[in-house]
């Protein structure tokens, strides 16, 4: 008989071996899925690990992709830690992307880049932070479920976007060639637009992993040190003791909801300055990304805490990296995609062990069942 | 049911505990929390297993794996806190888990069902409607339901734990009448209780467990109350009894409460047309049956809950109604009923409770920024003068016994040097050693001239304590006694709304 309990006590070691524990049996059970499908599981090892973390290349495509990864991350860190649980950060990147390519592309070329990029992350938190407080308001004054409300607003986010390039002659559409008019698409950024990087020992380094590892820093200072993070830390654990030592619950609600959105269109304007330089809302595109739902996973593993959300958006950036190289006539995406689903799943599952235990057997405590 | 010995190694909950208990009797297992009793009767209901020992029931060996085991071998519970779906009718929850084909075959015979129900209600006194729904039942006539379900299922050993801290004394009366026709047909009921009147009012026999450990094994009709609370402590200990304060109420008004109405969480009038007034220096008891509406008085007088009507006023200020800090700002402290989900957020360190309500005062956060050093010195100072016992400033709240707990929350609450203090049950639940601790800060605040209010539901308690007694039915306020000259009787019968009958 195996019986699942929760743990009276939470050894602090179990923390840090859990999830290198979790790593180690999924690559067993990779090495099953591989050998199965005639691959050597140590060469796909090995070509995993270097395509993600071996050499400069390897090391520029991951921060690449894990820069949006980071942000999303922190933006569900921020909200979760509150037991607010928005899971809109993905249309709130769309937003963000929307708001920030919408700045660039008013301000035009000639202007000076600082001031590009400010007005394009200003504007893109802004954007995104309304955007997110719209659940926010409806959680803080009437009490709607801001699971839902911000569910239902990725997909209108996401509609809004596509209505801009493809339904609609909206300034973020390109109409200046006869060919973005029949194959439509966003007003590209110019050159001059384009967010500055940085090379540290050969890998380049975009302004936006600089700016998340920022975020990362103010929202831990946020957490720890201000009264404003005490308030977070006590409405988390109980809306009714924030209550009761006179604490303004809806207000917090709202900032909460609104730094959370704020840190998420960072995100999306990281991507069109960063990255795309276009707003991209073909279904490969932003769209197809799922940065936002993904970002739900890394705060979780990273419990909420910033710097781990930072470690853990590197890692499962490296991960998506190590993904897209391995794909090719030999090695299916579909096959690529078990891989990473057994990776996140065996790490998630691991999470459960640091809080229950597993008895094998005749059980001294049971777990409690209501008779 | 003869011979359990069991113990529990690693925490030692129970020690080498030999407990029986005959057929026919009403044995009482009284013990201070942490004594033991739960773990006890977890395992005679199958909920734990026992390290070393052995359980017979009626002389036969036992082996239980999981509750239904227990259920099988006839031993039912009545927890402390219901375990009944609302809007279920009283008979779907009886037969809720149920194996026996009556309740389990596929076609459901509600009608036999309820006549069986109705049927073993009558039997044992216990009136409540088959077809009632749970949510319309008063908290006795819950009780009754879960007196029945073990009843339907044929328990021959029956085990409440403190199942009179929700009633009325009249209710607890009739309460023991269903015990004792129980016992008389051979049943065996088990009577978890800490106090010490009820034990004697109802019980053949009583255990004493204190520290893990079976302390004696006494007839109920032979011994004091006073020997009993010794064994139980193990020491001599002072009874709840009036102490005459060295200082008596003052003559000013500290709460003024005028034509409260407030609304509950349903949406229903909780507390309709309340006046009340608390002097300086005095501590004014409100008696009552839980679910009265002292939750929501409590609630609307320190601003968590909006009134519908009526005001509040500290001294000779207005108080905004609805809002919590301007409350905490007048001088109201409060110590909520639910200390763990609402007087503490219970997953943070001491350190953070400690400074709850002061976080934002000058010294502890300068501007926006907290002051952690200056904080660990708040929470290591409350630990000192209120003998908090503590490993350090940064366990988990959680982790506190209810005892420390409360002192925590009392800490906290008494060094605002409030006006007022509103105490919403706050020995519920603590054990005798807690009590004591928990009725000299008390008083040590009347004395100091703090409006003290005190909501309770142990009469005991308000009795000892209080300068003057109302009572709470129903959402309003009747009777104003004297504690030194009313008698139980006439204060049981307000609490059960008898004046209006």
């Amino acid at each position: 008989m195996i019986a699942v309990e929760r743990r009276l006590t939470q050894p602090r070691w179990l923390t840090y071996v859990i999830p290198f524990v979790s790593v180690a049996v999924a690559f067993g059970i990779m090495a099953v899925v591989l050998l199965a499908t005639g691959h050597d599981p140590g060469r796909t090892y090995r070509r995993l690990f270097d395509a993600a973390f071996h050499g400069s290349a390897a090391w520029t495509d991951t921060v690449t992709l894990a820069t949006p990864l980071i942000f999303t991350g922190l933006a569900a860190a921020v909200a979760f830690r509150m037991q607010l649980f928005n899971i809109g950060a993905e249309g709130q990147l769309y937003i963000g992307a929307i708001c920030a390519a919408g700045a660039a592309i008013w301000l035009g070329p000639d202007h000076a880049l600082t001031l590009t990029i400010l007005a394009m992350c200003v504007c893109g938190a802004a954007g995104a932070a309304l955007w997110a407080l719209i659940a926010g308001v409806l959680r803080a004054f009437a009490r709607t479920n801001e699971i839902i409300t911000t569910l239902m607003l990725n997909y209108v986010a996401g509609l809004l976007l596509t209505y801009m390039i493809f339904d609609s002659a909206s300034p973020w559409r390109d109409v200046s060639t006869v060919q973005t008019r029949s194959f439509p698409q966003s007003v590209a950024l110019k050159p001059s637009q384009f967010w500055p990087t940085v090379t540290v020992f050969g890998v380049s380094v975009s302004f936006g992993f600089l700016l998340a590892i920022g975020v990362a820093v103010a929202l831990w200072v946020l957490f720890r040190v201000t009264r404003f993070g005490f308030e977070m830390n006590v409405i988390g654990d109980s809306q009714r003791a924030a209550r009761y030592s006179g604490m303004r619950t809806r207000r917090k609600i709202l900032a909460v909801m609104a730094i959370s959105g704020a840190v998420a269109g960072l995100g999306g304007a990281s991507q069109i300055g960063d990255f795309s330089h276009v707003l991209d809302a073909s279904p490969q595109g932003l769209q197809g990304a799922a940065y936002g739902y993904t970002g739900i996973v890394v705060a979780a593993l990273g419990r909420y805490n910033p710097f781990a959300v930072f470690l853990v958006g590197v890692l499962v950036g490296g991960l998506q990296n190590a993904g897209l190289f391995l794909q090719g006539a030999d090695f299916p995406i579909g096959l690529v995609g078990v891989i990473q689903g057994i990776i996140l799943f065996c790490v998630l599952g691991g999470e459960l062990l640091v809080r229950y235990r597993v008895r094998l057997g005749r059980r001294p405590v049971a777990a409690v069942e209501t008779s | 049911m003869q011979g359990i010995t069991k113990r529990f190694p690693g925490v030692l909950a129970n020690d080498a505990v030999d407990f029986e208990a005959a057929a026919g009797e009403v044995h009482a297992l009284l013990g201070e929390n942490g004594a033991g009793k739960s773990t006890l009767s977890n395992i005679l209901t199958g909920l734990y297993r026992p390290d070393e020992g052995a359980i017979s029931i009626y002389g036969e060996p036992a082996h239980f794996d999981s509750p239904s085991d227990a259920i099988d071998a006839g031993i039912g519970m009545v927890h402390q806190h219901f375990r009944l779906v609302a809007p279920f009718t009283v008979a779907e929850n009886i037969i809720l888990g149920e194996h026996r084909p009556e309740a389990r075959s596929f076609v459901v015979h509600p009608r036999r069902i309820e006549r069986h129900v109705a049927g073993l209600g009558e039997r044992y006194g216990l009136a409540v409607h088959p077809r009632a729904r749970v949510w319309q039942l008063s908290v006795g006539e819950q009780q009754r339901v879960e007196i029945l379900k073990a009843l339907y299922r044929e328990a021959r050993i029956l085990i409440l734990d403190e199942p009179t801290a929700v009633l009325t004394p009249q209710e607890s009366e009739a309460l023991f009448g269903t015990l004792r026709a129980m016992a008389r047909e051979g049943r065996t009921v088990i009577f978890i209780s800490h106090k010490l009147h009820e034990v004697k009012a109802v019980a053949d026999r009583v255990t004493v467990l204190r520290g893990g450990r079976n302390v004696a094994t006494l007839t109920a009709a032979e011994a004091t109350p006073r020997e009993l609370a010794a064994l139980m402590v193990g020491r001599e200990i002072e009874l709840a009894k009036r102490v005459e304060r060295a200082m008596p109420p003052g003559e000013t008004a500290g709460l003024f409460v005028e034509g409260l109405g407030v609304r509950g969480d349903r949406g229903e009038e909780a507390i309709r047309n309340v006046t009340l007034t608390v002097r300086e220096g005095e501590i004014l008891g409100v008696a009552g049956v839980a679910g009265n509406g002292q939750r929501e008085l409590a609630e609307a007088i320190t601003g968590m809950r909006p009134l519908s009507r009526g005001s509040v006023r500290v001294g000779a200020r207005e108080l905004r109604t609805g809002d919590p800090r301007a409350a905490i700002a007048a001088g109201i402290a409060h110590v909520p009923e639910d200390r763990l989900g609402t007087g503490v957020a219970a997953g943070l360190s001491i350190a953070e409770n400690s400074v709850l309500k002061s976080y934002r005062h000058r010294g502890i956060s300068h501007g926006p920024i907290l002051n952690w050093g200056m904080i660990r010195e708040v929470a290591r100072d409350l630990i000192r003068r209120y003998a908090v016992a503590t490993p350090g400033p940064n366990l988990r709240a959680r982790d506190l016994s209810g005892g420390n707990l409360q002192k925590l929350v009392l800490g906290r609450e008494f060094s605002s040097a409030p006006k007022v203090l509103i105490a919403a049950s706050p020995t519920r639940g603590l054990d005798v050693g807690a009590i004591e601790t928990v009725h000299a800060y008390l008083r040590e605040a009347a004395e100091s001239g703090v409006a003290v209010l005190l909501i309770s539901e142990d009469l005991d308690e308000i009795r000892a304590l209080a300068d003057r007694i109302v009572v709470i039915y129903e959402g309003e306020l009747s009777g104003d006694f004297d504690p030194e000259t009313a008698t139980v009787e006439e204060i049981g019968l307000a609490m059960a709304g008898g004046e209006r009958g």
